[in-house]
């Protein structure tokens, strides 16, 4: 009983989650041209228009997982899992693709384009990245980062991250992510040189900000907390999901016991020993059922997961936000203090404690050049103040609106996955009883005979 | 009463259902489907529990069996009551197979068994263990058992008095342990063949007990993560605007799947765990019935020692041997009869019990895909809707 899906491909089945040998593993990521896109960041780097690749449909895919050793930064052996991306293009004609670039990359390289995605384009929902380390484990699933089922959902998980990237109105036209994608060597050295690490916003000042904001755009303040709830009962949910999937496995395969006693017994009966050993034989059956259904489980689990991250995108897009409300909070504030001394300065009046004005009560008024030329690097600083509170003003605005554009892109994503992760996981349940009905009828026949 | 009692010459267990033996009926009086043999037998209807704290039983028996004063009985039996008859059954008839009794106390370690309500699951096997005596075509007659379901306590009492007191029987036991070994030396081919099967299927039948034990406590660990498990879609449902219908549809399909574990849990504790923990303590007995046969041939085995070492008076001892020879003709007679008996009703039983849990599976999972399916359905329907409606 398959649910008929209205739209094609993306609806029912996230594609990105499907295994290797899968045909549709490679998801068509169709660019479009935007016109009038949201505005790109200032740096030059942060946009490109090679026209010729990215009018064409492109499919990436992470094809392949590899051990490897090499030496690392202190020259000491290490291994690591390097992942082989393809890419291929489309050609529209005869739906044929054709393999233009395949390279190696490793995690950490991923990491390093993320880290660069997030401070060229802070008012984007950046997608997160797979878990570097496995958590919410349940009993059976190892926790190493070695092991080939690990590596196997993480190199799905990369996959689906390159895709959302790629599928991003935005973020595909980068000249970086495109370089990811096609130049193998020197990629690392390219990234480094834009200077994106020194462009990073200091922790601490994200914090003091985050404290100190007094006027916040009351829909980030919102959003802060829905991400917050959001990462709170995904987390939950995945703890519990772990557990009770660790009891069902303990159910299953307990089964698994009758089928070996049940052979042992048949020996020394005559009428029943038929149906005790094919009965058993079904028991078995029941108890390796498990492996796979719980394996499909953990695609569901890592659906959910991608959300649970990108709690944490949305909160970096809040944190920009209050970071620069702050700074315009700040610029604003001293320059109404610039204006206020002027205006002592220029009226004799002195409302405002100043060192200045200490000084001079103590040591003798200045002369009335000097207050002059004070008056007049003041009003100098005050043109200039006023300038840039008035492109910060302008900047901010722009960041609201961009940012709150490419949100509402983000929920209407969101909802849409979140149902379909939630379908899916009903059509894994429905698969499952169904498996678990034939096997007992058949138990139930073999009984039967005895 | 006397029409619900077939005239089936079959063995009459094989009617006997392996889950609600007395278990569907607490209420007392209600008469047992009626038994295959041909004369009607003394069929206890009901044993109820008066007091959980003490072991004080209410045994309920009806019969039509003209032998007795009146068609119906109710007394009151203590535990030890059910011993001594125990003890009794198994001294008059020493290779016949009586059924086992269930345990006096909780088996330290098998705390939760059974629903965590061992005086319920006591009180059920008890009743099973009255009326397969009832059912089994020698013991029915026994008068002890008679005694036991119709006499008032001080009767008992004082008919309890009258056996074979506790010295002579300890004096038994050790004799017997000196003579089993001779006993097993000599024992006849077909009883080798059984006591083989005895020691397998003692050995599996455990297995199985303790396979099932686990498998009950591994639902029920499994029914307890589930608690929070559909609540948490709830409270995930409050801050998500759009997915409200979905996530509550989602919590409500896994309540319903947990309630229908409780169910599973249930019926496998009812169909299942009692029937494999009766043969456990079956398999027990049968090894207890060998040996006495055993011990029974060992007489006969050391009277005729006796005679060709020339030990002891000769025509004594050769009326000793023919009296034993009888002695152990019908023990061996009894046994290989009862055995058959025992075998025919130990597969009707497993097989039930097995074919029910099954079923039970079966029953779970159908529910369950029930509910997943509707709940998948409503929201294609919903889906559809959603199109129809953008389409406009």
């Amino acid at each position: 009983m398959e649910p008929t899906p209205p739209d094609p491909e993306r609806q029912m089945q996230p594609a990105p989650l499907k295994p290797p040998g899968h045909p549709d593993s490679g998801l068509e990521a169709a660019i479009r041209e935007e016109a009038e896109g949201a505005p790109e960041d200032s740096s030059g780097l942060g946009t490109m228009t090679e026209n010729n690749f990215w009018l064409k449909k492109i499919e990436i895919s992470v094809s392949e997982a590899e051990k490897r050793t090499g030496r690392n930064a202190m020259n000491m052996q290490e291994t690591y899992t390097a992942y082989l991306i393809e890419t291929r293009s489309v050609e529209h004609a005869d739906g044929q693709s054709v393999l233009t670039d395949s390279l190696w990359r490793r995690y950490s390289e991923f990491e390093l384009l993320r880290n660069y995605l997030l401070v060229y384009y802070p008012h984007i929902v950046v997608p997160p990245l797979p878990e570097k380390r496995a958590e919410f484990v349940w009993h059976k699933l190892s926790a190493d980062n070695m092991d080939p089922d690990f590596v196997e959902r993480r190199r799905i998980g990369l996959e689906n991250f390159l895709l959302r990237v790629a599928s991003h109105p935005i973020l595909c036209r980068d000249k970086i992510f495109y370089l990811f994608l096609t130049q193998e060597g020197n990629w690392k050295e390219t990234v480094n040189e834009t200077g994106f690490q020194l462009k990073v916003d200091s922790r601490l000042k994200a914090l003091n900000a985050t404290f100190r904001v007094k006027n916040p755009d009351k829909r980030f303040t919102e959003l802060k907390h829905y991400s917050d709830e959001l990462q709170s009962v995904i987390s939950h949910l995945l703890r519990v999901r772990a557990r009770v999937a660790d009891r069902l496995y303990g159910v299953y395969k307990v089964h698994g016991n009758y089928g070996r006693v049940f052979s042992e017994w048949s020996a020394i009966e005559k009428e029943m020993g038929d149906g005790l050993q094919s009965a058993g034989h079904h028991m078995d059956v029941y108890a390796s059922s498990i492996d796979d259904i719980l394996e499909d489980e953990e695609h569901y689990a890592d659906q959910l997961k991608e959300y649970l991250f990108y709690a944490e995108a949305l909160r970096a897009v809040c944190r920009k936000h209050e970071l620069m409300q702050y700074d315009l909070e700040m610029a604003a504030q001293d320059l109404a203090s610039k204006k206020q001394q002027c205006e002592e300065l220029a009226t004799g009046t002195v409302r405002t404690f100043s060192l200045k004005g200490m000084t001079t009560k103590l040591f003798g008024q200045e002369t009335p050049e000097q207050r002059e030329a004070r008056i007049k690097v003041l009003e100098e600083q005050i043109n200039e103040g006023e300038q840039q509170l008035k492109s910060k003003n302008l900047e901010g605005r722009e960041f609201v609106k961009n940012a709150w554009a490419d949100i509402e892109r983000f929920k209407e994503q969101k909802n849409r996955d979140l149902k379909e992760a939630l379908i899916s996981y009903a059509i894994m349940q429905i698969s499952m009883c169904k498996k678990g009905i034939q096997v007992w009828t058949n138990a139930k026949e073999c009984f039967s005979k005895m | 009463m006397e029409s619900e009692r077939g005239a089936s010459g079959a063995p009459r267990s094989a009617d006997l259902p392996a889950r609600g033996a007395g278990g569907d009926d607490p209420g007392g009086g209600v008469p047992f489907p009626g038994s295959g043999s041909g004369s009607s037998p003394l069929l206890p209807t009901d044993v109820l529990s008066l007091d959980e704290d003490e072991d004080d039983l209410e045994v309920f028996s009806k019969t039509s069996r003209g032998e007795f004063d009146s068609s119906e009985f109710e007394v009151r039996r203590r535990y030890q009551d059910f011993l001594w008859l125990k003890g009794k059954l198994e001294e008059s008839h020493p290779t016949l197979i009586i059924p086992p009794l269930p345990e006096k106390f909780i088996v330290k370690g098998m705390v939760e068994r059974f629903n965590d309500d061992f005086i319920e699951t006591r009180r059920k096997a008890l009743h099973k263990f009255l009326n397969r005596i009832a059912d089994h075509p020698t013991l029915t007659f026994n008068e002890d058992f008679k005694v036991f379901l119709t006499a008032e306590a001080w009767d008992l009492s004082s008919h309890k008095k009258q056996g074979p007191g506790l010295l002579s029987r300890m004096g038994q036991t050790v004799k017997a342990v000196a003579s089993s070994m001779r006993g097993v030396k000599n024992r006849p081919e077909e009883f080798m063949e059984m006591n083989n099967f005895i020691e397998i299927f003692s050995q599996k039948i455990n297995l199985i007990d303790k396979i099932s034990q686990r498998i009950y406590k591994e639902e029920r660990e499994y029914f307890d993560e589930m608690k929070e498990y559909g609540p948490i879609h709830i409270l995930w449902s409050a801050s998500e605007e759009d997915l409200v219908d979905i996530l509550k549809g989602i919590a409500s399909c896994i309540d319903k799947c947990r309630k229908a574990t409780e169910r599973r849990m249930s019926g496998l504790s009812e169909a299942l765990l009692p029937v494999v923990h009766e043969y456990v303590l079956y398999s027990e007995m049968l090894m207890g019935v060998m040996k006495r046969r055993d011990q029974i041939q060992a007489e006969l085995d050391s009277k005729i020692e006796a005679l060709t070492s020339k030990k002891g008076d000769p025509h004594l001892l050769t009326e000793e041997i023919g009296r034993l020879e009888d002695k152990v003709e019908c023990a061996n007679n009894a046994l290989k009869a009862d055995w058959e008996r025992w075998k025919q009703n130990m597969q009707n039983d497993i097989k039930s019990a097995f074919t029910d849990m099954a079923e039970e599976n079966i029953h779970y999972y159908e529910q369950c895909l029930a509910t997943w399916e509707s709940f998948l359905t409503s929201q294609t329907e919903l889906h559809l809707e959603e199109d129809s409606e953008d389409k406009l």
